[in-house]
Formats: C-alpha cells, structure tokens, sequence
C-alpha cells in the first residue's frame, strides 16, 4: 500500500501541474533556442568554420589554432588594456558619483528644488547611445560642436574629443558618467530613506552637526547598499560598453578606444573570420561568467542578496 | 523624507544656509549640463542655416523656422524606419508581457505548489551568467532564416529575464487565497492568472510595459545585424548612418559627397528630437514606474 502511494506520487504530482508546466513551456523553448543553442555554438571558436556551411555542417576541428592566432594579432593585448580601462574606470565613477550625488540630494529639504533636479538628471539613461552619440558628436565637433565654441571664446584651442588617442578615452568615461550618474542615484536615495530616523536623533542628541551625521549615520547606513552594487558591478568588467563605443569609436582612435566587444565585431562580421572572433567571444564569457558568479555568490552569501 | 523635516529646524545657522547654497547650486549645475545639450539641439533643429553654420546658435533658435522638419516629413526612408520601430516595440512589447505574465505566474508559485520551479528558475537564472555571444547569437538566427524578418528583433529579445525575476517578485505578493478560492471554484491556473493575477498586478505590468517599450524604441544593433535590407531597419538602425555614420568635419571628399544631402546639422538635430518624442512623452510615466522597479528589482527586502 505505501509502495504505491509513493510510486504514484510523481506522477499525480505531474498531472496536477500540468497546466503550470505548459504555462512555463513557450519561454522554456525561446530560451532554449536563442540562449541554449548559441552555447552550443560556441563550438565555432574550436573550429575553421565555413559560415556557408551553417552551424550543423560539418566544420573542420582546428584545435586552438583560433586562440593562438587571436593572441598573434598585434592588436589583441592593446584592446585586452582598452577594455579593462575603459571598464574599470567606469565601474569605479558609475558607483562613486551616483553615491555622492544621491548624498547630496538628501541634503536638499525642499521637494520642490529635488523632485525637477531627480526629473531631469535621469533623462539621458533612457535615450539610446545612438540619440545621446548623436548629440555628443554634434556638441564635441572641434568645428561646429558649441563644447568647443566655449573652449576657443576662453582663448583655447579646439580639442577633437572624438579623434584624439589623448582624449578618447577620458570622453568615453565621463560621457558614460554623465548618461547615467542620475538614474544610478535611485537606488541610493532608497536607501537613504530606509534609514531609521531614530539613528539622526540620537546623533543630534548626542551633539552631531550634519557632516557628522552624514559621516556616521547616513554613509553607514547605505554601506550595505554601496558594497552590494559594487560587487554586482564587477560582473561587468569586461564590458566596456559596445553601445557606445561602436558607435564613437572611429578608426584614429582604435588605439585608445577599441574593446573587445567592438574587436569581436569586426573580426567576425566585418572580416568574415567566425572562428577567431567566437574564440574571443568565448574568452570573454568565459571572464565574465567568473567574476558574475563570484559577484551573485558573494552577494547571496554577505549580502542576503536573492534575485528571486 | 521625516528625517529631513526633523533635522531641519536644529540647524538653522549661516554655515548651514552657506552649505545649503553651494549644494544646491552644484545640483542645479549637474542638471544643467543634463538639460542643455537637448535645449541646444532643440535650439539648432528650428535654425535658419546661416545662424548655425556662423556658430552662433546657444540655447535658442535663431531664424526659427521648420524647414528640417518639413524636410523631415517628405523623406519616405525615415518614416519608414519610424513606422518599423513602432510596429517592432508593438508586436515585440506584446510577446514580451504576454510570456512574462506565463512565466511568472508558475514561478511565482512556492516549491510545494510547482515542483518544477527550481528547475525552471535555475534553466532562466543561467542566461544571466553565459551567453553565446555575437558570433553564434547570429549563426542561430541565420540558421533559422529569421534574417530580414520582424521576427529576428522581436524573439531573441521575447524572454527579458530580468523583467521575469521583477514579475514574479510581484506575483508573489498577491495573497494566496485569492487563488485558492478561484482554483476551489474550478477555475484553471491559466483563468486564475489571468482573472486575478493580472487585474490585481496592472501597476507592475505597466512597469513592465515601459520597461519592454524603452528596451524594443532604443534598440538598434539587431536592426543593423540582422536586416541587410536597409527598408526593413528600424529608426535607431536608420539614424546610426545619419547621426553617427559620419562626422563629415573630419571625412575626405567621397565620404562628404555621399552624405551631402543630409551633411546639416539642423536636419541632424530634428531627427534626434524626433526621435526623442516618444521617450519624452511617456516620461512621466516612465520616472514613476521605473524607479518603483529599479527598487523592488535592486533593494528588495
């Protein structure tokens, strides 16, 4: 008799959510085909692959030779460079100045100066890098842009933002900072609100002027918070950005402005070498899904982070 | 918000109001430099062209008139883009809410009543961690034949994954009685779902809804990657050749000659607002719901 019962049970279990199993199927099977199977294509990067063949022809299995040529090129270790730079340095700033703008909206006590500075500064987070690379070629034009009106109205000299290996990089960082400072405020000021008021009391009491307050109340209280982001943020260093360098990145600046994103690219889909170019591809998976994994697992266990 | 009143009336001093003025004032800044660039080229997109080739045009518009955006409406090619990104973000939005509202009701679910669900958020989770990449995202799509379909843009992109995890975090706060009772009365789960989860959960599907709606208007690489027929690319595709393609101040002569028909900076202008209305106008929505997502998605608990 218990036999049964147990040997029924996965199947009753099975009949009973039936329904919830086809509900989750149409998903199951888009992601199957459209995340699951360019796994499987990863392949390529061990291969000489003839596109023309298609995925399921039968390619040549080339060993590493993909990864040895990559790492031949001479470009490979200067973009390598490019993107942790270009990366870290906007990890760093897309944390520090979120933060110390969010701490100083906090200290604004009038909602009606607050809310119209939250209402624009973050605008530009929901423009494309298209629309905001358009207006940034358009303002940093070393002829017509209006950056550089000011500069030469100062009595300087018109700097080429966008075309000088000296620039570049300092541009793509701060243009990055400037798109999206404001809306990484949002979570910070959540924080800010959850502290308990009762902290900033007694810390009047115990005689705190505001910078105190802020220094042992506020800034502790949203540590939590800090540290959290910065670890999720370290998933993405080796994403310097593609949106945006793609599309600012001209060849004059490949010195200092070619990542592995926009090299990825052009290896593969302008120069017709898919092998090579998914062996970088790979490689980068590869980095990131360490340091994610790291970053969700060090967030789950230290930070009780659960995304679901 | 409470904190701030409270604090407010101790420190009523000049070193106070002298913080308070430079603070503010730094703010005002910041925003500025986030507001003028759009007010600029609002300023260019309505100028006569003498003004804009003299330089002389700041933060409003001299010889105002609405020749780029006459122009604008006469180029077939650009309504035509338009016309794409809009039937994109319509059929791409759609099949994005309608599979999240699927996926999350049976993993919104507690393991007792799903056993599957670990299964399944751990088969979704993983996406997160690894893809594919470029090169084999595209071999995929090819080798199905999507290219220069709509279809290419809109189901690589039909399970958001983080929009799933915000989803279910949403699901899950509706009270479980109310379930039991409709699946008591003989209702099935798909019923329950959607007679009570989603009438019960319309201010999470409208974040939702902005948040697809934001993702299909601001996409451009598959236009560009998938869509060799340049009729089919969507706006943001079609305006990385006019916006970003060229910066003809520093392009030799054949570059020049090929973009001398749209080598203007009004009509580049016009085209970034034009561009810019549909985000603009759902704005005030978008800032309520976003931050209520970004919230519950980032600082939960």
């Amino acid at each position: 008799m218990k036999k049964t019962a147990k040997r029924s049970k996965p199947a009753q279990i099975l009949r009973k959510e039936a329904q919830l199993h086809l509900m989750v199927l149409p998903a199951v099977l888009l992601v199957l085909i459209f995340s699951y199977f360019p796994l499987y294509g990863l392949k390529i990067a061990f291969q000489r692959f003839l596109p023309a063949k298609g995925l399921f022809g039968s390619q040549r299995f080339v060993g590493l030779d993909n990864f040895k040529y990559v790492l031949s090129l001479p470009n490979f270790l200067p973009v390598l460079r490019n993107t942790f730079i270009i990366a870290g340095a906007k990890i760093v700033l897309n944390l520090l100045v979120p933060v110390t703008v969010a701490l100083m909206l906090n200290e604004v006590n009038s909602s009606r100066i607050k809310r119209p500075i939250q209402t624009i500064i973050y605008f530009p987070h929901f423009l494309s890098w298209i629309i905001f690379g358009g207006i940034l070629i358009d303002l940093l034009s070393p002829s017509s842009g209006i950056v550089n009106k000011i500069i030469t109205a100062l009595g300087g000299k018109a700097v080429y933002f966008l075309g000088d290996n000296r620039y570049f990089r300092g541009t793509v960082i701060l243009t990055d900072v400037w798109k999206n400072f404001g809306y990484g405020t949002i979570v910070y000021l959540a924080a800010i609100t959850g502290i308990d008021v009762t902290l900033y009391e007694a810390a009047q009491i115990d005689g705190a002027n505001r910078w105190q307050q802020t220094w042992h109340v506020t800034l502790p209280g949203i540590r939590m918070t800090v540290v959290l982001m910065m670890v999720l943020a370290l998933g993405r260093v080796l994403n310097a950005g593609f949106d945006q360098l793609y599309n600012l990145c001209k060849p004059i600046v490949y010195e200092s402005g070619d990542i592995l994103d926009t090299f990825v690219y052009r290896l593969g889909l302008e120069n017709g070498s898919f092998g090579p170019a998914t062996a970088v591809g790979l490689f980068r998976s590869v980095v990131s899904l360490v340091f994610i994994s790291t970053a969700y697992a060090v967030a789950y266990k230290w930070f009780d982070y659960r995304l679901f | 918000m409470t904190g701030n009143t409270a604090r407010k009336k101790r420190y009523v001093n000049p070193g106070r109001i002298a913080f308070q003025s430079v603070n503010i004032t730094l703010l005002v800044l910041l925003a500025a430099i986030c507001l003028l660039p759009f007010i600029h080229v609002i300023a260019v997109s309505l100028s006569n062209n003498a003004y804009i080739d003299a330089g002389m045009i700041t933060f409003w518009p001299m010889g105002t008139n609405v020749q780029s955006y006459g122009y604008l409406l006469d180029k077939a090619a650009f309504w035509n883009a338009f016309r794409m990104s809009v039937f994109r973000l319509v059929l791409g939005t759609a099949i994005n809410l309608i599979l999240l509202c699927l996926t999350a009701y049976p993993l919104s679910k507690p393991k007792g009543k799903f056993h599957g669900r670990t299964f399944y958020a751990w088969f979704f989770f993983v996406t997160m961690l690894v893809n594919g990449g470029l090169i084999p995202n595209y071999m995929v799509v090819s080798t199905l034949k999507l290219r220069n379909t709509i279809w290419a843009l809109v189901l690589p992109t039909a399970v958001q994954v983080y929009d799933l995890i915000l989803m279910l975090n949403f699901f899950r706060q509706v009270p479980g009685e109310l379930e039991d009772a409709a699946l008591i009365d003989g209702a099935s789960h798909f019923r329950t779902m959607l007679e009570i989860y989603v009438p019960v959960s319309m201010p999470a599907i409208a974040t939702m809804t902005l948040f697809c709606m934001v993702y299909h208007w601001n996409q451009w690489f598959d236009g560009m990657l998938y869509m060799d027929n340049v009729n089919l690319r969507p706006l943001q595709t079609f305006l990385r050749q006019t916006l970003i393609g060229q910066d003809y101040t520093f392009a030799d002569g054949d570059e020049i000659a090929a973009f001398a028909e749209i080598n203007d900076r009004s009509l580049r202008c016009a085209q970034i607002i034009i561009a810019t209305i549909p985000i603009l106008c759902s704005y005030p929505f978008l800032q309520r719901y976003f931050v209520k997502g970004i919230i519950v998605g980032s600082v939960k608990g």
